[in-house]
């Protein structure tokens, strides 16, 4: 690949901002902790058999939150059992408009209670809470809205089939959308009539644990839903417990391989969503400031924390040099810090974990030869920041192409046919999602025909719908959450049932 | 002494009078004067009608969801009118009163749940032998006319009213003439709630004198005559012709069971829009 | 090098592209996203700007306001009195500055010259055809050339639509130039007339045509329509008037005006030249409001900030 000649224009020097925005913290008085959280296992808040305890912070400032009880073994049975008396007793036998209330009523609760828990996710996870409280918690409440609405209509969605459920869920989620992850597990094995076993992610437990809260609230029949906090440990417990019958993971591929081999011949059904290394491509026909926008969202949108982040911009090479320095004047204006502050665009790393592997991908991309950009800001004194970066000179090789970073860098190759586009965005293990950018929409047909992605953006990207399909093809998993191929994954067929 | 109901025609959001300043005696089966409603003349028809225009093309625009979310909260206000509906319905002569409002409430909640599904279900991608991505989009037709059923004054009416207007239609309601009163309170529900002013409408009157109106109304897309009394039926068609309206009329399945409610009622009112483009790079 | 910059480098007084360079320049002007401009300009409009940085705006919207007034009823009573409140708005606060300029019909400029002598206000007039910029060409021009003698320090014109939107962009163009030579050295300002273009294509087109015309700033909408000013029809403007100064090294203000009443919008429209023109342009040089409602909602705004409390409207002048 040629190497790209050194830019003749300087990149812009940092400007000593005229117009200084003064910080506008949202207030953090409406989220009430508590100092020591249970499990949360039939219907009740109950302290862990283990006795044991750990403590979530706050990665914006290091402060300890709340201490979060650690499920071990007999925490984990306790809670499938839980799950199963509930699914036996009560819920397999609702029908189905019975259920869609109580789930419509979670949806409500979310509504009402939305700036309690956008605010509490971003004190717990650090992304802006710009961002939780426009996108995460309008998201999850309209989940549930939609598979409310399910709940009562599963023969429509499977044409001459008598769906039934499978029995008890075993979730385990992630800690880059805490409270959009437990909606999207939730609300699907809910309308389809299944119990819930739901595992948070260690860094990221309370807003599931507010969730609980509200759970008691709407009454829902005790054991319906069960949420046992926990590490790795316990999501290795929930997902192999035996008298567990349908397994969904949301997680790093290196995990989701583990699982689907301990799985192997128990006969439990399994939805996997793991990493991406989507190829964001942009033809010299784009419509450029747009562009811009979404490549720039693509990436720093959550601090790159999205699987399906678009972390490897393919530009066309008569368009590389306006781009890069659009895309090098933008980073300038990119607010880091904060994540309450409502202007920040890009908050805290998630964890000193996740900071020191972005930083070790990024070390190795300044030793293969790559060519680092960075804005200049100002980070905070405490916490896991990382400034957005930009990778010029990359090839597919690179370590910084391949692997998942999961942070706020962006690594830019080039290429000159739609044909080679194509070929670069596949080539890769991954097959996440994809975006597009082009004015020629006959080319956004070809090339999405193409795309071994599951979710392919054309002119636009990080967009979600509870009706909207999404998954992974190739190691990014398999399965699919949202729409009506959401409910699938949660059923069992003529004749079937657990 | 309470202060006695006056029972209003419900156009563009709002409660006129009748402009023909008509009105009429509703009665009990036991012969009871339970109030006056108004009587609809075919101009508060022709202002109905106007009004259900203007609002469609917004109400139609918004997306699924919001429909969805917008009529699910018209089911909570109706739960909070329990009391009165139940009333109404036992000075009708219901049966079972109760249960009357339960499957009222029930049912709707189940067609709101349908907004932003009935095109997953019934919408499609068609793989047409050719290099052209080729998708088939459903969409409200526009402005419907619904002569509600005489009897089943609150169930049969959201049997009929809530199809037609999740997928984005706006409506035109002749309500049960022998037994208007539900009716008149659900206009009140929906004058409450955030269904937006014109979406949907509803004239008491004579059924007879109005259905004839509404039949031959050039700017009404669909008719939905369960409510029209059987020998007005074939007239109704044939007016129909003048401007091709689409004609439907609800299942004779018990209006309690399941068989009475179907996403295809809500099809039966929406276009299906196929579209084609080339796939090349 | 892109084909505007040549074509500058060519020729080195700014103003000097031909007609047919002009019409290529036209349809060759970058394509624009609607949904994407729309989610760009929402999602600056988010911007929560408080406290000091909240004065410092509202004091710059003051200072960048275009105080209007473009009816048929105006009369040099009501031109005194505009006057009088564009150099003071609030007689009661000193602190208060005086705005930009004030923007009148063409017959009223000697009044507003000589109410603003040495007050730094300056005096802009609509002329060419206001606001429909049709009519005999000569008339328009003719305009134009009486308001610079009459000593009026801006001028504002209309894009002649009817010509652009029927694709003459060769003519539409000639005609900007030829006013841009009416009116010698005196500022001109373009108005596009977003709210009539249909597409965000078009506007970003039109943004060209006027800037290549030696426009000095462009400005979204005559004010007599709607829709007017829009964020996302201004950000795509912006968008425009940068790749502009990336292209040739000029720089073209831009000017929004129709429908800013209240000064959360004003300040919106700061966020947008901050954020996408960056602080060069944060200036009355650069940047302008055309507004007349909008100046006491800034003081009232001044002063709730000030004072912790909601503001009365019978407190402020109206003029």
């Amino acid at each position: 690949m040629a190497k790209i000649e050194k830019q003749e224009r300087e990149a812009p020097e940092r400007r000593e901002p005229v117009w200084d925005y003064a910080t506008a913290p949202e207030a953090t008085d409406i989220v009430r902790l508590e100092d020591r959280y249970g499990l949360f296992i039939g219907g009740e808040f109950v302290e862990p058999k283990s006795g044991k305890y750990f403590q979530t912070i706050n990665p914006a400032t290091e402060e300890v939150l709340a201490e979060v009880a650690e499920a071990g073994p007999e925490d984990v049975d306790l809670a499938v059992r839980a799950a199963r008396h509930a699914h036996e007793k009560y819920w397999r036998a609702l029908p189905g408009s019975e259920r869609a209330k109580f789930i419509y009523r979670i949806a409500r609760a979310l509504q009402e209670r939305a700036r309690e828990f956008a605010v509490l996710e971003t004190m717990d996870g650090g992304k802006p809470i710009k961002e939780s409280r426009d996108v995460d918690l309008p998201l999850a409440a309209a989940h549930f809205f939609y598979y409310a609405g399910w709940a009562d209509k599963l023969e429509y969605a499977f044409p001459n089939r008598r769906p039934h459920p499978l029995g008890v869920a075993g979730q385990v989620i992630p800690w880059n959308f805490p409270i959009l992850m437990a909606a999207w597990k939730i609300a699907p094995a809910l309308a389809t009539g299944n119990t819930v076993v739901l595992k948070p992610a260690e860094t990221t437990p309370l807003t599931a644990l507010l969730l609980a809260q509200v759970i008691q609230e709407v009454e829902l029949p005790p054991g319906v839903v069960n949420i046992v906090t926990g590490a790795g440990e316990t999501g290795s417990l929930v997902v192999t417990h035996p008298d567990v019958n349908k397994v969904a993971f949301t997680g790093s591929t290196e995990v989701g391989k583990t699982i689907r081999r301990a799985l192997a011949g128990t006969g439990k059904h399994l939805t996997l969503e793991l990493g991406g290394k989507a190829a964001n491509i942009v033809f010299d026909d784009a419509t450029l400031d747009q562009a811009v926008e979404g490549v720039i969202n693509g990436i720093f949108f959550n601090q790159g924390h999205v699987c399906c982040a678009g972390s490897r911009l393919l530009v066309q090479e008569p368009v590389f040099e306006p781009l890069l320095e659009k895309l090098k004047e933008r980073l300038q204006t990119l607010r880091v810090g904060d994540p309450l502050d409502k202007n920040t665009d890009v908050g805290a790393i998630n964890s000193r974990q996740q900071l020191e592997r972005i930083e070790e991908l990024v070390a190795s991309g300044v030793q293969e030869g790559a060519e680092m950009y960075q804005p200049e800001c100002n980070l905070p004194e405490r916490g896991f920041w990382f400034r957005p970066t930009l990778f010029t000179n990359v090839s597919q090789s690179h370590r910084i192409a391949r692997e998942e970073i999961f942070g706020p860098v962006l690594s830019i190759l080039t290429f000159r046919t739609p044909a080679e586009a194509v070929e670069k965005a596949n080539n890769t293990p991954y097959g996440l999602s994809a975006g597009i950018w082009t004015d020629k929409g006959s080319r956004i047909l070809w090339m999405a025909q193409r795309m071994e992605a599951g979710v392919v953006w054309a002119n636009t990207f990080n967009r979600f719908d509870p009706s909207s399909p999404f998954g992974g093809y190739k190691e990014s998993g398999f399965g699919r959450e949202g729409g009506l191929h959401g409910l699938e994954p949660y059923l069992d067929f003529d004749g079937g049932g657990d | 002494m309470p202060v006695r109901r006056t029972a209003k025609l419900f156009i563009g959001g709002e409660f006129p009078r009748s402009e023909s300043g008509r009105s009429y005696e509703v009665h009990a089966p036991d012969g009871r004067l339970l109030a006056w409603a108004a009587r609809g003349s075919r101009k508060d028809l022709r202002d109905a009608v106007r009004a259900a225009r203007t609002a469609q093309a917004e109400w139609g625009a918004r997306t699924a969801s919001n429909r969805g979310q917008i009529l699910y909260r018209v089911a909570e206000l109706m739960e909070g009118r329990r009391g009165q509906f139940e009333q109404e319905l036992a000075d009708a002569g219901a049966a079972d009163p109760a249960r009357g409002v339960s499957a009222a409430i029930d049912r709707w909640v189940w067609y709101a749940g349908w907004a932003d599904k009935v095109h997953q279900v019934l919408g499609a991608t068609n793989p047409v032998a050719g290099p052209y991505f080729n998708f088939t989009i459903p969409e409200p037709t526009g402005v419907v006319g619904i002569v509600a059923p005489q009897d089943q004054a609150l169930l049969g009416l959201v049997s009929r009213l809530a199809p037609a207007v999740v997928s984005g239609n706006a409506a035109v309601v002749l309500a049960s003439e022998k037994a208007p009163l539900p009716a008149v309170t659900l206009t009140e529900v929906l004058a409450t709630s955030d269904v937006p002013g014109g979406v949907i409408n509803v004239l008491t009157g004579f059924t007879g004198e109005l259905v004839p109106w509404l039949a031959g109304h050039m700017d009404v897309n669909a008719i939905d005559i369960t409510g029209v009394p059987e020998d007005m039926r074939a007239d109704v068609e044939a007016q129909s012709a003048e401007n091709v309206k689409r004609v439907v009329r609800g299942s004779d399945a018990d209006v309690f069971s399941p068989a009475a409610q179907s996403p295809y009622q809500v099809t039966a009112l929406m276009e299906f829009k196929t579209v084609w483009h080339p796939m090349g790079a | 090098m892109s084909q505007a910059a040549e074509i500058e480098r060519r020729h080195p007084t700014p103003v000097r592209f031909t007609a047919k360079e002009a019409a290529r320049l036209v349809a060759r002007a970058a394509a624009v996203d609607a949904v994407g401009l729309e989610e760009r300009a929402a999602s600056l409009a988010k911007r929560s700007i408080k406290r000091d940085s909240k004065l410092w705006a509202l004091d710059l919207a003051i200072r960048c306001m275009d105080l209007t007034t473009l009816e048929g009823s105006d009369t040099t009573g009501k031109i005194v009195a505009m006057c009088a409140k564009a150099v003071r708005p609030n007689p009661l606060d000193p602190s208060i500055p005086s705005v930009a300029a004030v923007c009148i019909y063409p017959h009223l400029v000697p009044v507003a010259v000589g109410q603003l002598k040495n007050t730094g206000v300056k005096v802009a007039s609509v002329a060419g055809g206001f606001p429909s910029g049709l009519g005999p060409l000569d008339a328009r021009l003719r305009e134009v050339r009486e308001v610079v003698e009459l000593g009026a320090d801006e001028i504002d014109i209309v894009l002649n639509r009817s010509l652009f939107l029927g694709g003459q962009y060769a003519q539409a163009f000639e005609e900007l130039v030829a006013a841009r030579e009416a009116a010698g050295e005196t500022h001109l300002k373009v108005i596009l007339e977003t709210g009539e273009l249909g597409s965000y294509d078009r506007m970003r087109q039109a943004s060209v045509l006027a800037m290549a015309a030696g426009a000095d700033f462009i400005k979204t909408s005559t004010g007599k329509i709607t829709p007017a000013a829009t964020l996302p029809s201004a950000l795509c403007m912006m968008e425009a008037a940068r790749e502009f100064f990336h292209e040739t090294g000029r720089h073209v203000g831009v000017k929004v005006a129709g429908g800013i009443r209240q000064s959360k919008q004003a300040i919106q429209y700061l966020v947008l030249v901050y954020e996408t023109l960056g602080p060069e342009w944060m200036t009355p040089d650069l940047f302008r409001i055309g507004a007349s409602t909008l100046l006491n909602d800034v003081l009232m705004q001044i002063d709730k900030e000030r004072t912790g409390r909601y503001q009365n409207p019978d407190y402020y002048t109206i003029d």
